[in-house]
């Protein structure tokens, strides 16, 4: 196993919420590793947390309203990301850990051109001067295959399309060569034969650069192509993390189970077939359910479920960790069957 | 395919779009935009039809035109046997009850300051039904929540306060207010999460079985299509590039471009062994089109050459029910 | 002062403490309730506001005198502030709080009505010019060019000079006509994205027709900047009357308005301030409450965070 590069321990970020709703848990205690080289995918629906835990990692959630508890432990090649000075913690992001973001158009800022927008991170990070970081401008805008380099190093975002301007955010954020690269939704706005490009840029330069990547998505099947492990988000919480094969091939939390069973799939045999659906929607994250959180839309749940909250238990697949489960079948596996339709 | 005449037929609709005056607003126009160019199709009573395409493509447009929600620059359509763009302003209301429409954006397609009843009632009230006091307009509005699966007691909520499924759900309850047989569906999933997405799905199709509705589903989510569409129309820069019943669309689809398309949808199985056609290059703009044929620039096809890149190639059928329009859809990728 | 008047004011004072209170708990409710309130400001102009409101609807307790009462002619005169006359007498002999009571009425209701014509017409203009678009919009905006380049002072001089007699409430419509055209434009900006949205599209599609559209659907949506432009409105007209009143053109003497109560007392300053300054004062405090809970107003409604 290559190095481990991000280690986080139980990670809590809430909000208070100025309503009388009280604060809302958005992320309740999220661990997981990170190896060099790695493409770890955190998947999960709106109002999951996946998209907070990607800002907590950079410390860019807002202050007021959020915080993020203390108890949360969040290391970088050894060192705590949490009890850094804010100075300190400039320095990493955009050079160590780097971040794309879902909307290229409102990421991007309109009045510069896009060549100084790339230059700012070596301007900044690497000292580099003007001239100097204009030529790294343009070889990062071949290396993410923009046409034209250096003409297009002085254009303005809106005169670009949507799929160059995710180019352009890649290049940004990969200026300093970051060890880590945060995808939050990168491809989630772009046409289908768009996606199906940054998805594979993404690929070749994750092997060209040797950089580990965490790629934020709500779409499985983008999951099951470019990721080497899973992180299944629901209510705050991991309930089931496994490499990608082992996941598909045995989903065994009853939340990724109906999701699998819920997407259409151009796989599936003709004549279609009413979809599975998982009953219920998404808890907000003032009032989680007690006990396992998802349980009151869970097929399978009994009384215990309803009073106690499982740990992540281990799947057993002989590699201890490897396939963790946050739900009592696990200890009980005679309960898997149906006590309502699916 | 066809079980009997057909509720919609669209004859070649055509929708150009202005780039833009100079003095002030009151100069000539300076360019057009094709945003639906000679587009024709029709849907047998009770079916779907699948209108996908990635951003641009004009599928939107051709939904909303064919309701005359935007004036077309040129066709003809028949709804029902009534001649949409014929009729005058009187006329045209009266049909609007036959002809309907749900959006993609649960929240910008419900009135903020309007509570779900009143959403509900307003197409009522329109069209003078429910007229027959003593809480009919009422119970048919309680009906409609129960049809869509919204509990009742929502009616007096305020869209703010609904999530987005239930929001989705009101709109497709406002749709059926006014009984309509013909559905045009705007990405009505495509901002919704997964597992609401496949509820609503669900309760489409049932719909679409109970009350005998025809659909228009534009989306660009190929998957999505394939779940509830019979027939698929593919489109590009503003014209059909392909046409067939969807089992065969799936299986071998005779347009490049429907083929890339196909390919760059992501699979959730990490085993899917798949002969990835990524294309090149981005969607040319609206306002300058290719010559010859509009995907020529970006085409995979091996045996692409001068006649792609001069010569418009017309929609014609290639096997059959399935049409297509390239100069070499019958010879395989 | 008597003591029934004195009792009266102290009411005034307490019935407005208790509406703010009221009002504030009330608000802290609701999101846009506490963005209001967060502006210290703000709940100050709410007192003042519904303090003045209260006297000018009260005023026949409020005030010991008449508006128009004149007391001993030339024992009186021009006395400075005492316990029996708080805010002393004018040049006339009569007594300055009653008349600044009695004056609230009328500078309050015109500038309540003007800003309610002005309103109303520019709401509707604006919102018809948003909607309809093509060579409607073009035209009635640039009307308002015209309309915002004309001086609105200068247009009502020459109405007054027109007219042998201009009675009050044709001066209050004039002043209303003249002051619609900004918040046509404001209204126009919100409706152009508006008419945009999905649900006007949906109500189209159900067979609404224009008019319904832009009653029901357009204009209870636009509503934020339409208020906001109200509250500062009324400001404006208040000074407008002030103004004009000063230049012996507003409201006809002996019916004290505050702005002729200033011209009254112009030509005494260095005698008799107090005649001058209390009106004045009464105009800056409504003017800066005015503002204060427009802008407030306008932070509550932000769009950022609006659900519309």
């Amino acid at each position: 196993m290559s190095e481990l590069l991000l280690r986080v321990r139980d990670l809590k970020t809430y909000f208070v919420t100025e309503q009388g709703g009280g604060t809302a848990r958005a992320v309740d205690g999220v661990s997981f590793d990170l190896h060099a080289g790695e493409t770890l995918g955190i998947v999960g629906e709106s109002g999951c947390g996946k998209t907070v835990t990607s800002l907590s990692l950079l410390r860019l959630v807002p202050e007021p309203p959020g915080h993020i508890l203390p108890g949360s432990f969040i290391e970088l090649e050894g060192r705590n990301l949490l009890v850094l000075a804010p100075k300190q913690l400039r320095a990493i992001r955009g050079n160590e850990m780097a971040m794309i973001f879902q909307e290229p158009m409102t990421s991007l800022n309109p009045v510069f051109t896009v060549g100084d927008q790339i230059a700012e991170a070596a301007i900044v990070h690497q000292r580099l001067g003007r001239r100097a970081a204009r030529a790294r401008a343009i070889e990062m805008l071949v290396l993410v295959g923009i046409p034209d380099p250096e003409t297009r190093v002085d254009a303005y975002p809106h005169q670009l399309s949507g799929g160059m301007r995710q180019r352009v955010m890649i290049a940004m954020a990969l200026v300093c060569h970051p060890k880590v690269l945060i995808a939050d939704e990168p491809t989630t706005a772009l046409d289908v034969t768009i996606q199906a490009q940054i998805l594979e840029l993404l690929d070749r330069l994750q092997a060209e650069l040797g950089m580990a990547v965490i790629l934020i998505t709500h779409d499985l099947g983008i999951v099951a192509g470019t990721v080497d492990r899973v992180l299944v988000m629901y209510a705050g919480e991991v309930v089931e993390t496994a490499t990608t094969p082992e996941l598909f091939a045995r989903p065994l939390h009853p939340y990724t189970e109906g999701l699998l069973a819920s997407v259409p799939r151009l796989d599936t045999p003709l004549p279609r077939r009413r979809l599975h659906s998982i009953p219920g929607q998404v808890p907000a994250a003032t009032a989680w359910p007690s006990g396992c959180r998802f349980h009151p839309r869970c097929p399978y749940a009994w009384a215990r479920c309803a009073a106690e909250q499982p740990p992540l238990l281990d799947a057993g697949t002989g590699d201890p960790a490897s396939h963790l489960v946050r739900c009592w079948l696990l200890a009980e596996p005679a309960r898997r069957t149906r006590t309502s339709p699916p | 395919m066809t079980t009997g005449f057909p509720l919609v037929l669209v004859h070649n609709l055509v929708k150009r779009f202005p780039a833009g005056r100079g003095l002030w607003g009151f100069g000539r126009l300076r360019g057009v935009v094709a945003a639906v160019d000679d587009v024709s199709f029709h849907i047998p009573p009770g079916q779907t039809l699948g209108l996908v395409g990635e951003s641009g493509c004009g599928k939107t447009t051709v939904g909303r035109t064919i309701l005359r929600l935007v004036e077309p620059d040129g066709g003809r359509v028949v709804v029902d046997g009534a001649d949409i763009f014929a009729l005058k302003a009187p006329e045209l209301r009266a049909v609007r009850r036959r002809m309907q429409i749900v959006f993609q954006d649960p929240y910008g397609s419900l009135n903020p300051r309007m509570s779900v009843r009143q959403t509900l009632a307003e197409p009522l009230a329109i069209h003078r039904l429910a007229n027959g006091g003593r809480g009919e307009r009422e119970r048919r509005i309680d009906a409609l929540l129960e049809e869509v699966g919204l509990d009742r007691r929502l009616a007096g909520s305020y869209p703010h306060e609904l999530s987005g499924g239930q929001r989705q759900r009101v709109g497709i309850a406002r749709a059926l207010s006014v009984e309509p047989k013909f559905l045009v569906l705007d990405e009505p999933v495509s901002a919704l999460d997964v597992s609401v997405q496949a509820q609503v799905l669900n309760l489409l199709s049932d719909l679409q079985e109970r009350r005998h509705l025809t659909y228009l589903f534009i989306a660009h989510d190929l998957a999505v299509v394939r779940q509830i569409a019979d027939e698929v129309a593919v489109m590009y820069l503003g014209k059909l590039v392909e046409r067939a019943p969807a089992a065969i669309l799936y299986r071998s689809p005779r347009h490049p471009y429907t083929a890339s398309l196909l390919s760059a949808v992501p699979v959730p199985d990490p085993n899917a062994q798949r002969q990835r056609i990524v294309l090149t290059g981005d969607v040319p703009s609206p306002a300058h089109p290719p010559r010859g044929c509009a995907f020529h620039p970006r085409c995979p096809h091996p045996k692409k050459d001068e006649r792609c890149r001069t010569v418009p190639p017309p929609l014609r059928e290639v096997a059959a029910g399935q049409l297509a329009a390239c100069h070499y859809a019958a010879e395989p990728m | 002062m008597n003591p029934r008047a004195a009792f009266a004011l102290l009411g005034a004072v307490l019935l407005a403490l208790f509406v703010v209170g009221d009002v504030r708990r009330r608000a802290g409710l609701g999101a846009a309730g506490r963005r209001f309130f967060r502006h210290p400001p703000a709940a100050w102009g709410l007192f003042i506001l519904t303090f003045f409101l209260t006297v000018a609807l009260a005023a026949p307790w409020v005030a010991p005198y008449g508006p128009s009462i004149t007391l001993e002619i030339v024992a009186l005169k021009n006395q400075p502030p005492s316990l029996l006359h708080p805010l002393g007498t004018d040049l006339y002999s009569r007594d300055v709080w009653s008349r600044l009571v009695y004056g609230s009425r009328v500078s309050l209701s015109i500038g309540a009505l003007a800003m309610l014509v002005a309103v109303t017409v520019g709401a509707v203009v604006g919102a018809v010019a948003g909607y309809v678009r093509r060579w409607v919009d073009t035209a009635l905006m640039r009307l308002v060019d015209v309309g915002l380049a004309v001086p609105r002072i200068f247009l009502l001089l020459m109405a007054i000079a027109l007219w042998e007699h201009l009675p009050l409430a044709l001066l209050v419509l004039l002043i209303g006509l003249t002051g619609w055209f900004g918040t046509s434009r404001l209204v126009r900006a919100e409706v152009l994205t508006l008419r945009e949205r999905d649900f006007v599209a949906a109500a189209r599609a159900a067979g609404a027709g224009a008019p319904r559209i832009i009653f029901r659907h357009i204009l209870p949506n636009v509503a934020a900047p339409i208020i906001v432009s109200a509250a500062l409105g009324i400001g404006n007209v208040m000074l407008l009357e002030a103004g004009l009143s000063f230049l012996g053109l507003g409201v006809p003497p002996p019916m004290p308005s505050w702005g002729n109560m200033i011209a009254d007392g112009a030509a005494q300053l260095a005698t008799a301030p107090w005649t001058t300054l209390f009106p004045g004062v009464a105009i800056a405090l409504v003017v800066m409450a005015l503002n204060a809970v427009g802008d407030a107003l306008r932070d509550a409604f932000d769009p950022r965070r609006a659900t519309a």
